[in-house]
C-alpha cells in the first residue's frame, strides 16, 4: 500500500528514495523546494491531516540535517515520515506554520536546539526552553554536553564511573594482558 | 476606569499585522505572571497573563524549568544505558516512555518480544493510566477548590503504587519493561489482590462522581468554559480525551492498535460538548474502560511462557541503521518514539513526542484568551498537561 | 534585560505620571544579616523545640521529588501528625525541600522564593541529584552539587525515596533544629559573597536583586 502510494506521488512530484520500515509507516525523500506542495497535497487530498512531529536528525559526518515531517493519516491508518536534508551552515528552511499551526512550537524548539532558522514563524526567536544560553545550540554534534558540564558547574568530588568493559577487563586480566 | 462592554468579541482591538493592539503604558492592561508554582498544580509551567480588569487578554506560556536535555543525555548512552533514564522523562505516567522505547529499539533490532511479555506489558499500561487519571481527578477538583476528591484520589493512587511495588520492585520509576520483553512475571497471588484494589478504586469513583459531578459549584464553574473548537483539533495536533471530549474520536488503541489491544473489548469513550465538564466527564469514563480492561487482561494471560527474547550481548550491541516512530495511547494523548540509529552503539537521535507539547503551548495561547483570571487554572490542568514531557 | 525590569515612568489612568525603578522600588538594600541567638540557652531550647515541631514547607515542587510529597498529605502517610504543613507562599514557611534536580532557570526561581524566607529557614536536598547531580551528571542544564548555591541542612537519598524517608528525613531534620545546628540561614549570611558568586557563574541572565528580601 505504501509503494502504490509512492507511486501516485512520484507521478506528480520528483521525489526521492523510499524506505519502508513497516507496513504502515514509510519515509520518502524530497527537496526542499518541493515540500510545501507536497505536503498541501498530503493535506488536502490524501487525507494525512495530522501532523505528528518535526524534528532534525543531525548528519555530521555528510554535512547535512535531516528534517523529518511525519504525517498520520487516521482513516487509511497509516505514517508517512517526509525527509528534507539542509545544509548544516547557515540553516533556514521554509515555515509551515500556515499549513499546520502547530509547527510553530515545533519550529521554536528547532531554532533554539539545532540553529535551524524558520523565517516569518511566530515567535520563533523567543527563548522557549533555554534561558541565558550563550553557547551553541546543545543538540548539534559537534556540542560535547559532558565537557561543557564539568567546565560550568561544580561537581562533588569522590565519584566513580565504573565503564564495566573496563572493570570486567581488570578483573580478568589482572596484570593488564 | 474600565467601562465594560458586553460584546467581547472584537476586544481588544487588532493591528495591521493581526497581532492585538495592548499599549502597557496606558494603565488599562496588567501583567501577571502565573509562575512555576501555582494553583494549576500540572507541574513547573509558567504562565505570563495579560490581564485586562478581571479577564485575560493574552496569555504566553513559558516551559522549560525541567529541561534536562534528555535526548542529547541519550546520545551519549548505549541502547540498553538509556532505558533507566527514559522513565524520568514522564514523571507521573512513566511505563508509556519504557514501552515506546523498547518498542522502537526491538524493531530495528529485529527482535520480538514473547506473548506474555506483551500482555504484562499492557497490564503495567493500563495501571499506569489509572494512576494518571486518578492525579489528574485530585488536580482538576482541588483547581477549582474541591480539596477532598484529591486525598481520595491520591490514597486510590497509593494503592496502585503498592500493587507496582509489588510487581516491579519500585513505586514511580518502574524500570520494568527492556528491548526484548519484561523482566519478571506476576508474583503470588497478584491477581487477588489487584482485584482488591480496583475494588476499592471502583467505590472511590462512585464517591467522586457524587462529590464532584453531580456538584452543583462545580458545574457552573466547568460547563460552557473552555470550549475547544472541533475544527482546531486536527490544525493544533490535539490528541487524547481532550479531542474525544469535542466528538473527534483518536484513540490509538482503536486506530492503529498495538500490544495486545486488538483482543481486547472495548469502545473510546467520547463527548460531544468539548467544555471542561465533558473533558472530566470523559477521563471519569475512561477510568471505567481501563478497569475493564485490566480485568480483560488478566483473564486471557497466559500462565506461563518467556519473558524475554535472548539478547545480543547488550554492552556491545550495534544496531543496523534506520528510523522508525512508535505510538501509544497515554492518558493525555498520543504518546511517540522517533529513534534514529546509524550503526554504532548508541542511538543517533531519539526525539520524544509527548501529547502536552501541542496542547500546552500552541491551544493554551489560544484559549486563554476573554478567560476570567481565576478560571485559568482549572483551564491549565483541563488540557491534562505534564509539563516535563514538553520541554524533557 | 524586560523591559518591565527597567527604570520608567508610568502615566497612570487618571493623568499621574510617576516613576518606577522595580530592581530597586521592593527589595531591601542591605545584605542579610546573621540572627545569632540572643536569649539564655534555655529560652532558646524551647524556642528551636517550637521551631522543630512547627515546620512548615514551602509548596513549590522543583522537580520529580514533587510526586512522593502529595501522599504526605493524605492520611495514609500524614505529615501533618508531626506538625508539617505546606505553604503556598515563602512568607509563612520555614523549610525548603529542593525536590529533584534544579535545572538553571528553576535555581533563579528557587534562590527567589529561599531568599524571600524568613529567618531562620532550613533546607532539606531531596533525591539524589541534589547530591551529586544523580542520573543527570553530564547535562548542560541541571546543577551538580547543590552544597554550592543554597545552605543544605539534610539529604534525603534516593530515586525517588519514598513517603517513609521524607517522614524519617523529618525527623532527622527535628533532631537538628533542636540540637541548635539548624544555622542555615546564618551560614548563608555570613558567606553571601561566596553564594552569590557561585550562583551568578551559573545563572547568565541576572535580572534579580542580589539580595531578594
Amino acid at each position: 500500500m505504501m509503494r502504490t502510494l509512492y507511486a501516485e506521488l512520484n507521478a506528480r512530484f520528483p521525489l526521492g528514495e523510499l524506505t519502508v520500515q513497516r507496513d504502515d509507516l514509510a519515509f520518502i525523500t524530497v527537496e526542499r523546494e518541493h515540500l510545501r506542495a507536497l505536503l498541501l497535497h498530503m493535506r488536502d487530498r490524501e487525507g494525512f491531516t495530522h501532523l505528528v512531529l518535526l524534528t532534525a536528525v543531525d548528519w555530521i559526518e555528510d554535512g547535512i540535517f535531516q528534517l523529518t515531517y511525519l504525517l498520520s493519516n487516521r482513516d487509511k491508518r497509516c505514517d508517512v515520515g517526509i525527509r528534507v536534508m539542509v545544509t548544516r551552515v547557515d540553516t533556514s528552511m521554509e515555515s509551515m506554520h500556515d499549513v499546520w499551526p502547530t509547527a510553530a512550537t515545533y519550529q521554536r524548539e528547532l531554532y533554539e536546539m539545532f540553529g535551524i532558522d524558520f523565517p516569518g514563524s511566530p515567535g520563533v526567536h523567543d527563548p522557549f526552553i533555554l534561558e541565558g544560553w550563550a553557547d551553541i545550540p546543545p543538540y548539534r554534534r559537534e556540542f560535547d554536553t559532558k565537557k561543557f558540564s564539568e567546565e560550568n558547574f561544580t561537581h562533588r568530588a569522590g565519584r566513580e564511573t565504573n565503564d564495566p568493559a573496563q572493570y570486567m577487563k581488570k578483573q580478568l586480566y589482572p596484570d593488564g594482558a | 476606569m474600565v467601562i465594560y462592554q458586553p460584546d467581547r468579541s472584537k476586544y481588544p482591538s487588532h493591528k495591521a499585522d493581526g497581532s492585538l493592539d495592548i499599549d502597557l503604558t496606558s494603565g488599562k492592561y496588567l501583567k501577571l505572571w502565573q509562575g512555576p508554582n501555582h494553583p494549576g498544580i500540572t507541574g513547573n509551567m509558567s504562565v505570563e497573563l495579560t490581564v485586562c480588569g478581571d479577564e485575560v487578554v493574552e496569555g504566553k506560556t513559558h516551559v522549560g524549568y525541567l529541561h534536562r536535555g534528555f535526548e542529547k543525555l541519550m546520545e551519549r548512552r548505549t541502547f540498553i544505558q538509556c532505558f533507566p533514564i527514559v522513565c524520568r522523562i514522564c514523571v507521573p505516567e512513566p511505563d508509556f516512555n519504557e514501552y515506546c522505547y523498547a518498542a522502537a529499539v526491538e524493531e530495528l533490532a529485529g527482535i520480538e518480544a514473547p506473548e506474555r511479555a506483551h500482555w504484562i506489558r499492557a497490564l503495567i499500561l493500563e495501571m499506569g493510566r489509572i494512576n494518571s487519571y486518578m492525579m489528574y481527578l485530585g488536580g482538576q477538583a482541588g483547581s477549582l477548590g474541591l480539596g477532598v476528591i484529591g486525598q481520595w484520589t491520591t490514597y486510590v493512587r497509593d494503592l496502585m503504587l503498592d500493587r507496582f511495588e509489588e510487581l516491579t520492585g519500585a513505586r514511580i520509576y518502574h524500570m520494568f519493561i527492556l528491548p526484548g520483553g519484561v523482566r519478571d512475571g506476576l508474583p503470588d497471588g497478584f491477581e487477588s489482590r489487584l482485584e482488591e484494589t480496583l475494588q476499592e478504586i471502583e467505590r472511590t469513583m462512585s464517591d467522586v462522581f457524587d462529590v464532584m459531578f453531580c456538584n452543583a459549584v462545580f458545574k457552573k464553574r466547568t460547563i460552557g468554559i473552555g470550549y475547544i473548537d472541533p475544527a482546531l483539533i486536527e490544525p493544533y495536533g490535539v490528541t487524547g480525551p481532550n479531542a474525544r471530549a469535542a466528538g473527534v474520536v483518536k484513540d490509538v488503541r482503536k486506530d492503529q492498535p498495538y500490544l495486545v489491544y486488538p483482543q481486547l473489548d472495548f469502545e473510546p469513550v467520547i463527548g460531544h460538548d468539548s467544555d471542561m465538564y465533558t473533558r472530566a466527564d470523559v477521563r471519569r469514563r475512561d477510568v471505567a474502560v481501563s478497569i475493564d480492561l485490566i480485568r480483560q487482561i488478566v483473564a486471557k494471560m497466559p500462565k506461563t511462557g518467556p519473558l524475554m527474547t535472548k539478547l545480543p550481548n547488550v554492552l556491545h550491541w550495534k544496531i543496523p541503521r534506520g528510523e522508525t516512530y512508535i505510538r501509544g495511547e497515554c492518558s493525555r494523548g498520543e504518546y511517540g518514539y522517533y529513534l534514529v540509529t546509524d550503526g554504532s552503539g548508541f542511538p543517533r537521535r531519539v526525539n520524544v513526542r509527548g501529547p502536552s507539547y501541542t496542547h500546552a503551548v500552541a491551544l493554551l495561547e489560544k484559549l486563554i484568551v476573554n478567560v476570567n483570571i481565576s478560571d485559568v487554572a482549572a483551564l491549565m490542568v483541563s488540557l491534562h498537561t505534564y509539563p516535563p514531557e514538553i520541554e524533557r | 534585560m524586560k523591559d518591565e525590569l527597567k527604570k520608567r515612568t508610568i502615566k497612570g489612568p487618571d493623568g499621574f505620571e510617576f516613576e518606577v525603578d522595580p530592581l530597586h522600588d521592593y527589595y531591601c538594600d542591605a545584605p542579610p544579616k546573621v540572627h545569632p541567638p540572643v536569649y539564655v540557652k534555655i529560652v532558646e531550647d524551647l524556642f528551636n523545640w517550637a521551631r522543630s515541631e512547627s515546620i512548615w514547607i514551602l509548596g513549590f515542587g522543583t522537580g520529580c521529588g514533587a510526586i512522593e510529597m502529595r501522599p504526605l498529605m493524605t492520611p495514609r502517610f500524614d505529615a501533618y501528625r508531626y506538625g508539617v504543613q505546606w505553604r503556598p507562599t515563602p512568607r509563612q514557611s520555614n523549610l525548603f525541600i529542593i525536590s529533584g534536580y534544579l535545572s538553571v532557570k528553576t535555581l533563579k526561581r528557587v534562590i527567589r522564593s529561599y531568599e524571600q524566607m524568613q529567618s531562620p529557614k532550613y533546607v532539606i536536598g531531596l533525591g539524589s541529584c541534589t547530591i551529586n547531580g544523580g542520573m543527570y551528571w553530564d547535562s548542560y542544564n541541571t546543577i551538580k552539587k547543590l552544597d554550592e548555591y543554597l545552605p543544605v541542612d539534610l539529604y534525603i537519598a534516593g530515586c525517588m525515596p519514598r513517603p517513609e524517608a521524607l517522614l524519617k528525613g523529618f525527623e532527622d531534620l527535628k533532631k537538628i533544629i533542636r540540637a541548635g545546628e539548624g544555622e542555615g540561614a546564618n551560614h548563608y549570611a555570613e558567606n553571601f559573597d561566596w553564594y552569590k558568586a557561585n550562583q551568578k557563574k551559573v545563572i547568565n541572565d541576572w535580572d534579580m536583586p542580589d539580595y531578594n528580601w
